[in-house]
């Protein structure tokens, strides 16, 4: 019984723990961010296997999603000869939720994961310790890099999702569906307000971009440095990142459309 | 070196990409409040009732949006809805006996206010007001007045 106590405190500690660890690698990480300007190079090239190669996975869902929406849409809203408003229904949802949140989830598995498992694997390897030894800072060289491309990344596939999400709407409603295509942009134009519906989706993959690397380059530090533990971390970053998108979604969401 | 160079052309590639995504949702899909300032000139009428009707809601004339709804406000000495309406600049010709309706699209759609054309020389300018409106139709009322006027019907 004791036991069981003592572990439950245990277990308390370490995750309280945990988080001020995080915020104190998150404030070393930011403090680094100014370092990178004489280097762009270090961006780039994170920006390349973060946000370029994420492109793929991001391209094909948003399509699919936003004609998979378009389908089932339509299928509730002609019983109420209201398939007009399909345009409408797609692009709030889109913009609004399914862009920021597919993403950002999407974000985690594709590049979230394998930030982490890189990151992990030069501390396993001690390839941090090395450049510590040369007089490198890993924060500077390593971390901070991987944290601003994933920042500026996320806002950018966001974008890419819903656009295409719609796109990928249009032409399931247009071509098979027989929507009418006047109907179908004039009626999402009147709904969708740029500054309520776009910016503070733009506002939501910013936030959830800004979560899902600081998990991630995170967890991958802060790893237990084996074989073992860059797997555990791995996981980790993905079931974290998901949590963390989707309750703050609740919040954002609560907060700007509530 | 090549390496890199390829790199960074798909880097740009992609963040274009990104940012051209965030202009077509803003342009195609959504109306920007920053680009329709309507230039113009504004308009006061009451109505009794003005239902729905949200700021931002479309002048039309014949069909064709000539502005846009700017406030909706309480007059607190006659209990009348005070709509100010902002009436684009190029259109200058719209006589002063003018009269007002809101009507709605559609069955359950936005609401609007409709311009019926008067027959005087005189135009609309910054400050006039309508005198001739009607306000919204009131579903409930509506229904409430059909039923009242039925169970007349069978005494």
């Amino acid at each position: 019984m004791l036991g069981f106590f003592a572990l439950l405190g245990r277990k308390t500690l370490d995750s309280f723990g945990r988080l001020g660890r995080a915020t104190l690698f998150l404030l070393r990480a930011l403090a680094g961010l100014p370092s990178l300007l004489p280097r762009p190079t270090l961006v780039i090239q994170q920006l390349y296997s973060i946000g370029v190669l994420s492109l793929l996975i991001i391209v094909v869902s948003g399509v699919f999603v936003g004609m998979v929406l378009a389908l089932q849409g339509y299928n509730t809203l002609v019983t109420f000869g209201a398939e007009q408003s399909l345009g409408v229904l797609v692009a709030l949802s889109l913009l609004r939720e399914l862009g920021p949140v597919v993403t950002a989830l999407l974000f985690a598995g594709r590049a979230g994961s394998a930030l982490t498992a890189e990151i992990g694997l030069m501390k396993t390897t001690e390839q941090l310790s090395g450049m510590e030894m040369m007089a490198v800072d890993p924060m500077k060289r390593v971390v901070a890099p991987r944290l601003l491309a994933g920042f500026i990344a996320m806002p950018l596939l966001a974008a890419i999702f819903s656009f295409l999400g719609i796109m990928g709407a249009y032409v399931v409603s247009v071509a098979t569906l027989g929507v009418d295509d006047g109907a179908f942009w004039s009626q999402m134009q009147s709904a969708v307000d740029f500054r309520e519906d776009v910016m503070n989706g733009v506002i939501k993959s910013l936030v959830f971009g800004f979560v899902a690397s600081w998990i991630a380059v995170f967890e991958g530090y802060d790893c237990e440095p084996t074989s073992e533990g860059v797997s555990r971390a791995t996981t980790r970053t993905v079931v974290h990142t998901s949590l963390a998108v989707l309750g703050l979604d609740f919040v954002l969401t609560a907060v700007m459309f509530g | 070196m090549a390496k890199q160079r390829i790199i960074e052309i798909w880097v740009g590639l992609f963040v274009a990409a990104g940012f051209a995504a965030l202009f077509g949702l803003a342009m195609q899909v959504s109306n920007i409040p920053v680009f329709q300032t309507t230039e113009g000139y504004d308009v006061t009428m009451r109505f009794e009732n003005v239902g729905g009707l949200r700021e931002r809601a479309p002048v039309t004339m014949s069909g064709v949006r000539v502005g846009r709804v700017k406030s909706i406000a309480l007059d607190e000495r006659t209990y009348e809805a005070l709509v100010t309406i902002t009436i684009e600049s190029r259109f200058d010709r719209i006589p002063e006996d003018t009269s007002a309706s809101i009507f709605t699209s559609g069955l359950l759609g936005e609401q609007y206010i409709a311009l019926d054309a008067g027959g005087t020389d005189w135009y609309l300018e910054e400050g006039d007001e309508i005198a001739l409106t009607q306000g919204a139709l009131v579903l409930e009322r509506l229904i409430g007045r059909f039923l009242t006027s039925m169970g007349q019907g069978d005494d």
